[in-house]
């Protein structure tokens, strides 16, 4: 079983020589100095491996059980969600005034980065809860705040977001949860909801769950959905614990993987609630979250992309079996360890390549969120909403994908449990259905994002890459960065421009290549990421007493992702071209 | 009392040492470096002895290179009051021999006037385990080296050493040195907050001439060696083979 390991060196990279966050102008940047960051994720790190990465295989094999109407979580999990709480790791970016340390999303971007490697479904515990925190910070009552903030910053309290329910998950126009006003002002909660994360569980006193219903006279349809706050049980004016509210656990899902993770089924009736903002604009409060909730998701993929790669390489290092073809690495033995092989290198070259670039991609985007944020720029709000889709949907498609690429190397070894590579692959692969399965991130980005503000924020996110493609570089960056960067960006309009001239008249033929489309901005965005990354490593190895070896193998890592992995994008376009013509082609009944 | 806590930074436990190729000593340009894992347990129990109310400071000390900043900043993190950074050299390969640090840290009494100070068994380096037992020395204070076990009761520290095949368990007379043991206690992680606040506490910068020491060298490195790489077996047919070869080596 493999013990993760915090990638330091590489977040030092991305946050301080390729993102330069100390140089930025953004509110609470300036301190980011990297004696600022070093020993926060050094601390992080230590915690993620030494204490929170043991307990990822309980979480596994013991799973959550249902006892006497209450949910236990592995004993394991109690001990290190406790000592996150006791270190303050869960309120990083929390506002001061509730109790956090009010430090900005890139931070809290890598700790959470490695407390999912180490162990994803603990993590979501506090992640549920965060969202939780958000939404009432942004449309709770002054009174609400008071009340729940200061518990749910720090994980005291958790949280839940209640929306899917039996019959209806993607449209929550059907959903039929109702919420009848009492005499008080406050509301019963009465009805059924499915696949709540973080449902129940013994790791906090209180659970506060946000709920969406609807109020009797409420209008048809999307528009009539109000959000409510049914805590698990009822508050006190002074802040104690009352009586429990009438809300139970009907069962634990049974599921592929984060079996640590509670999935519930709630069941509601006529549970004391309380209304969060205005009636009918559930909704919309409930999507406020939605940027920074898809952001974690896509880092999901990403983190278990990266402990798979970090336990297979060690294993490719280990694992002795057959000759290199070149002869003998290791003529002591009786054969050769696995990475010698030119498949295994592929393979391991891959996950590098991804996981490196999407770190990269999901920094950059943590920087515009913050700006958006703490410094209200549109622009950058404009350019994250945009790709918040892609993170989403590539990184989770492509985190999955390369998890199973590192249980490949392990051969039968992968197949067993004994290993956790087959944990890592079950885990990872809910990140591409929940929070917006990645085919609805895919028809956010066509049929929303990029129409978005007379489509503004495409024009700017390809100006961002046509100005670095403008600026000098040498010739060998040239040859192996620019040219594949600059041939992919060619597709990408070529396929804006398909979706220009036939989208309009004919949508279903745009929509036919959503998923296409989202992993070509993908695939761009990722050319764009190394090509920077690998133009800081080429400026630093200016320094003599840069190290060296670090940064010559981020540039070959680079220049594998521009040529091997980027020439996808032609592949994407080919098939974004043909429309809906073969995609709509069968009738339902000749399927 | 004043607890003084020398802290060592040392390449981490975790990182693969590797051999320089002049056989100099370990390669440390770029690599993890850390608090030596004896002297963050002996950080720990400081911090346990003035939560329990029997003392009011806590001072680290490091010495060596000017990054040892970052060493003396975790343990600000965990809980130390204050640091005082010496800045003896400003090459990380260059290690101070114990009677220099000896040296240095009983100036910093002298001027600090700790009743306590708790170190490290020795540094995971080096492994010279003699620091400690030369600065009771030269400061003529009680020494108690080994530690798995300290309870502070008025001018006496009750100190449970390892020792071989058991413990002995002696008292002490403060002012002490104590040297700590692996099994004393198990160190905290440091709280965000903690680390945040640790960025403001005082951290004093000197160097050996402030103190009136002088930097010796009275050990010459001759030779660092990995260890030997095993060879690779033998895949015998049969038991007498193998009685055969047992006999050819052991003799007889």
């Amino acid at each position: 079983m493999h013990l993760y390991q915090p990638p330091l060196e590489d977040y030092n990279f991305i946050l301080h020589h390729f993102l330069k966050i100390e140089k930025e102008d953004i509110e609470g940047y300036k301190d980011l100095s990297p004696e600022f960051t070093r020993p926060i994720f050094e601390e992080a790190g230590k915690l993620a491996s030494e204490v929170i990465s043991p307990s990822n295989k309980d979480g596994d094999e013991q799973g959550c059980k249902l006892e006497n109407g209450i949910v236990r979580t592995p004993e394991s999990f109690k001990l290190a969600f406790d000592k996150l709480r006791a270190g303050g790791w869960l309120s990083l970016d929390i506002e001061e005034e509730f109790g956090g340390q009010n430090l900005p999303l890139i931070l809290s971007t890598v700790t959470n980065e490695m407390f999912t490697s180490a162990n994803m479904s603990l993590t979501m515990y506090s992640g549920l809860s965060r969202g939780a925190y958000s939404a009432i910070f942004l449309h709770g009552s002054e009174d609400q705040k008071q009340m729940y903030l200061p518990k749910l910053a720090n994980c005291e309290w958790t949280g839940t977001m209640n929306l899917t329910e039996p019959h209806c998950g993607t449209d929550l126009g059907l959903i039929r949860t109702k919420a009848i006003l009492t005499e008080n002002g406050s509301y019963e909660v009465s009805g059924q909801k499915i696949f709540i994360s973080s449902g129940d569980h013994d790791l906090s006193e209180n659970i506060i769950h946000l709920v969406l219903a609807k109020t009797p006279d409420a209008p048809e349809g999307v528009k009539g959905i109000s959000l409510f706050v049914v805590p698990k049980f009822l508050v006190n004016d002074d802040g104690s614990l009352g009586e429990r509210n009438k809300l139970s656990v009907g069962k634990i899902e049974k599921k592929m993987g984060i079996k640590g993770n509670a999935t519930c089924v709630m069941n509601y009736d006529g549970a004391t609630g309380y209304l969060v903002g205005e009636e009918n604009k559930g909704l919309k409060a409930m999507f406020t979250m939605m940027n920074e909730a898809r952001l974690g998701v896509g880092m999901q993929g990403l983190a278990q992309a990266e402990i798979a790669y970090q336990a297979a390489l060690n294993y490719a290092k280990d694992r002795i079996q057959g000759r290199a073809i070149q002869g003998k690495a290791n003529p002591d033995q009786s054969a050769d360890p696995i990475i010698v092989h030119p498949d295994v290198r592929r393979n391991l070259m891959e996950q590098k390549s991804f996981i490196e670039g999407a770190r990269g991609f999901i920094a950059w985007a943590a920087v515009l969120l913050d700006k958006a944020k703490r410094d209200g720029d549109k622009n950058a709000e404009g350019i994250a909403s945009l790709l918040i889709p892609v993170i989403k949907g590539y990184v989770t498609d492509k985190g999955f994908e390369y998890t199973i690429n590192a249980q490949q190397v392990f051969g039968g070894h992968g197949y067993i449990e004994e290993w956790g590579m087959s944990q890592y692959a079950r885990d990872c692969r809910i990140a591409m259905i929940y929070e917006g399965t990645n085919g609805i991130q895919a028809l956010d980005l066509v049929g929303r994002k990029l129409a978005m503000d007379g489509g503004k924020h495409m024009r700017e996110y390809l100006k961002l890459v046509q100005n670095f493609i403008k600026e000098e570089h040498s010739k060998d960056f040239e040859n192996d960065f620019i040219a594949p960067l600059k041939k992919s960006i060619e597709h990408l309009q070529a396929a804006l421009l398909f979706f220009m001239e036939n989208g309009l008249k004919n949508p279903l033929s745009a929509v036919s290549g959503a998923t296409d489309f989202l992993h070509l901005v993908g695939l761009v965005s990722l050319g764009f990421i190394w090509s920077k990354k690998a133009q800081s490593a080429e400026e630093q190895l200016k320094n003599p007493l840069s190290d060296k070896n670090f940064l010559e193998a981020k540039i070959l890592t680079g220049s594998y992702f521009m040529n091997r992995q980027l020439p996808e994008t032609r592949l994407r376009l080919d098939k974004i071209l043909t429309g809906e013509k073969q995609v709509m082609s069968l009738a339902a009944n000749q399927f | 009392m004043k607890i003084l806590v020398p802290v060592k930074r040392v390449l981490d436990y975790n990182v693969k040492a590797r051999v320089k190729a002049d056989g100099s000593g370990i390669d440390l340009a770029n690599v993890k470096m850390s608090m030596n894992p004896f002297d963050e347990i002996a950080l720990e129990e400081a911090i346990r002895i003035k939560e329990k109310g029997n003392a009011e400071e806590i001072i680290a000390v490091s010495i060596g290179v000017q990054q040892n900043q970052e060493t003396l900043r975790t343990a600000l993190a965990m809980g130390a009051d204050r640091a005082i950074l010496v800045v003896a050299t400003d090459d990380v390969h260059n290690d101070i021999e114990p009677l220099t640090v000896a040296n240095i840290l009983a100036a910093i009494t002298l001027k600090e006037g700790p009743s306590l100070i708790l170190c490290g068994k020795q540094a995971i380096d080096n492994d010279f385990n003699a620091t400690a037992q030369m600065l009771s020395a030269k400061l003529k204070w009680s020494q108690a080296t080994f530690a798995s076990e300290i309870d502070v009761k008025d001018d006496i520290i009750r100190v449970t050493r390892e020792v071989d095949g058991g413990l002995q368990t002696i008292d002490a007379k403060i002012p002490a040195v104590v040297s700590v043991d692996l099994r004393l206690n198990e160190p905290r992680y440091a709280s965000l907050p903690n680390i945040m606040k640790a960025k403001r506490k005082p951290l004093e910068e000197i160097n050996p001439a402030d103190l009136g020491v002088e930097i010796t060298q009275r050990l010459k490195v001759i030779e660092t060696k990995e260890p030997d790489s095993r060879e690779a077996g033998l895949i015998l047919e049969n038991i007498d083979q193998l009685v055969e070869k047992i006999q050819e080596n052991v003799g007889g």
